[in-house]
């Protein structure tokens, strides 16, 4: 290599190398603005809060487990996003799949386990039709999956009522398979008098194989083809509508995943559970350096939009400030991610000079 | 030159949408080691005959044949299959994605099997510097998003991509119409190179001047129909303009057409020393491989 460079008179390489500055690298990827996030909103509430138990360890597992009921949805939205969509629907998936446990086990009966893979089966195919809806309307996914949302919150609610007569289900222990279930989805680990749940395991597994995806497989290339311009990928011979459903489903199972870690943890549910949800979500993606318009950003960057909605959410209560203004703090963050994405993007786009 | 088999041909091509007559009666071929320029303004049929040759659309009538065989391409895919890859003017290329990526979007490779079968990032990287080095371009980095580059720069990406996934003839639409003089001259020369390769290449542009330094061959097409193919030898560039413009606006043309002339031999000038620089330095890398392997 050093003797071709010395032998090509050319293109001097020195002024363009020179411009590849380590530093601007390193803040170019797309988590990088997470993690600094991160930092100082943990700084943030180390000193306004650090008194009050932001950071013992209770404090922190306290926090830890909201991030990852969220974190664990948003790794599978950062990969539809990356993939140029949308899914609004997750918060109702999340409701109807709790529900669809809670009653086939309270009222039918069903072994947890049976009730769990009907659940799973079911999400599958929500997520099949709003693919397939998607790819065969050419309708924007946000209207798609808008649509989707009422529609099976309605359904939800509507079926639950006429099933039961209620819209809140409890007394899911008493099912059989409950215990081995909740030890897989919902135990806790005891660390130094805190609760850790295991759902975080499940998260920083799951993010690890959609970072693993994302970055080394040709799935995980095809997934920045289709979102960063499908035509292009199409013309290139990428399987467009096969990524796409791929992708909707796994949103759909992340969805499901959650509703069995929240089912088991309380033994009981609500039809309006994981209202909102998929809001958060697109939050945290968004604060990880996702962009919108699809094509660019990472899984690593959604876990720390995650972990900041967690330490804002818990914080401001630690901070002994209403509960109610941490949404405040969400909306603040969002907008100054969305500012520094278009900056990061715009470097990363920067044609040499 | 007669008896050699033209690496594609079409034979008397028509194209008919409805009512519309898009193509009429075109016949042209392109040998192995060959540009063949199509020329033709905007409206000629330049877009519907690629289209056709990049398995876009059928013919409604006439003969595709490549290498000698006749073939009914159905999709882009048959095409690039037989080895017809089609540059087009929007690339096919992600501007966020890094370019060893976009090199091998659709055909990465991969190693490891099962489960564990995984993009081969290592090995995407290094033909991704390789073929470029081949084209004569050698990149700073290959982490660098697609949208970082020059737009000839692009270009050679997307012709290099063609070329290492075995195409044999080369489309290229307008590689040229959104650049600089310099960027187009860089753009030139890479076709020069595919065709030192040993590749059929079918040039399409709207700029005689573009065409006439790097063409062998020119096929003018004018409202769907063929104005006839004439080797360089046949034809001036004068003439070449004069039949784009068309006859009867030639007079009120000539003014401008002295102008461009006179500026196209000096663009002329500089391409062709652009290119022995080129040559002298493919020769030196040629001499050094040698060493290198030995």
């Amino acid at each position: 290599m050093s003797t071709i460079q010395k032998t090509t008179p050319a293109p001097t390489p020195d002024e363009r190398v020179a411009r590849a500055n380590p530093l601007r690298q390193f803040l170019v990827r797309p988590e990088m603005g997470a993690i600094a996030g991160a930092i100082a909103v943990w700084i943030f509430f180390a000193v306004v809060a650090g008194n009050n138990g932001f950071l013992t360890l209770r404090g922190t597992s306290s926090y830890l487990n909201v991030a990852a009921d969220i974190g664990i949805v948003a790794v599978a939205v950062a990969l539809l996003m990356i993939g140029g969509e949308f899914d609004l629907s997750i918060g109702s998936i999340t409701g109807a799949t709790g529900m669809i446990i809670a009653v086939l086990s309270t009222q039918f009966g069903w072994n947890i386990w049976a009730s769990i893979a009907v659940a799973i089966l079911f999400a599958l195919l929500v997520g099949f039709i709003n693919a397939y809806l998607v790819m065969r309307t050419n309708l924007p996914s946000f209207i798609v999956t808008l649509g989707s949302l009422y529609i099976l919150r309605g359904l939800t609610i509507g079926v639950t009522t006429i099933i039961t007569g209620r819209t809140q289900i409890g007394g899911l222990d008493a099912a059989p398979g409950f215990q081995s279930a909740l030890t897989i989805f919902a135990s806790n680990i005891q660390i130094g008098g805190a609760n850790f749940s295991i759902e975080l395991i499940w998260w920083l597994a799951i993010a690890a194989l959609a970072t693993w995806v994302l970055l080394r497989t040709r799935f995980g290339n095809w997934i920045f083809g289709v979102g960063g311009d499908v035509q292009a990928a199409r013309n290139v011979g990428v399987p467009v509508r096969n990524v796409k459903i791929a992708l909707f489903m796994t949103t759909a199972l992340a969805a499901c995943l959650i509703a069995i870690i929240q089912v088991l943890n309380l033994a009981s549910t609500d039809a309006l559970r994981g209202t909102g949800n998929e809001f958060i979500a697109i939050v945290a993606v968004v604060v990880g350096g996702t962009l919108l318009t699809g094509g660019y950003g990472s899984a690593i960057g959604s876990v720390f939009g995650a972990l900041i909605y967690g330490m804002v959410n818990v914080g401001v209560i630690f901070a002994g400030v209403d509960a109610n203004w941490y949404q405040v703090f969400l909306g603040l963050m969002l907008l100054a991610a969305v500012f520094l994405n278009g900056y990061v993007r715009k470097r990363a786009m920067e044609a040499r000079r | 030159m007669s008896e050699r088999i033209p690496l594609l041909e079409v034979q008397s091509i028509s194209k008919y949408f409805g009512t519309v007559i898009a193509l009429k009666d075109i016949s042209m071929k392109v040998h192995a080691g060959e540009v063949m320029c199509l020329l033709g303004d905007n409206g000629a049929g330049k877009s519907t005959l690629i289209k056709v040759l990049s398995g876009v659309h059928p013919p409604s009538e006439g003969r595709y044949l490549v290498e000698g065989k006749e073939v009914n391409f159905t999709s882009p895919r048959d095409a690039l299959n037989a080895g017809i890859a089609t540059v087009y003017q929007d690339l096919a290329m992600i501007p966020l994605l890094i370019i060893a990526r976009n090199f091998f979007l659709g055909s990465e490779p991969t190693k490891g099997w099962g489960p564990f079968r995984r993009f081969d990032v290592k090995l995407a990287d290094q033909v991704t510097q390789e073929e470029m080095r081949k084209m004569g371009i050698r990149l700073r980095d290959t982490t660098q998003p697609v949208g970082t580059l020059s737009g000839g720069e692009r270009q050679s990406v997307a012709i290099a991509r063609a070329v290492y996934f075995g195409a044999k003839v080369l489309i290229l639409d307008e590689p040229t119409a959104a650049l600089g003089v310099k960027e187009a001259g860089v753009v030139l020369r890479y076709i020069a190179q595919a065709r030192a390769r040993g590749l059929g290449v079918i040039f399409i542009t709207h700029n005689p001047h573009h065409a006439y330094p790097i063409g062998d061959y020119f096929t003018l097409l004018n409202r769907g129909s063929s104005y006839g193919t004439f080797s360089k030898t046949e034809i001036s560039r004068e003439e070449l303009v004069a039949m784009m413009a068309g006859g009867e606006e030639l007079e009120e043309l000539s003014h401008e057409l002295a102008e461009f002339a006179r500026t196209d031999t000096v663009a002329g000038k500089q391409l062709s020393e652009a290119a022995q620089e080129f040559e002298a330095e493919v020769q030196e890398l040629h001499i050094e491989h040698q060493h290198h392997t030995e």
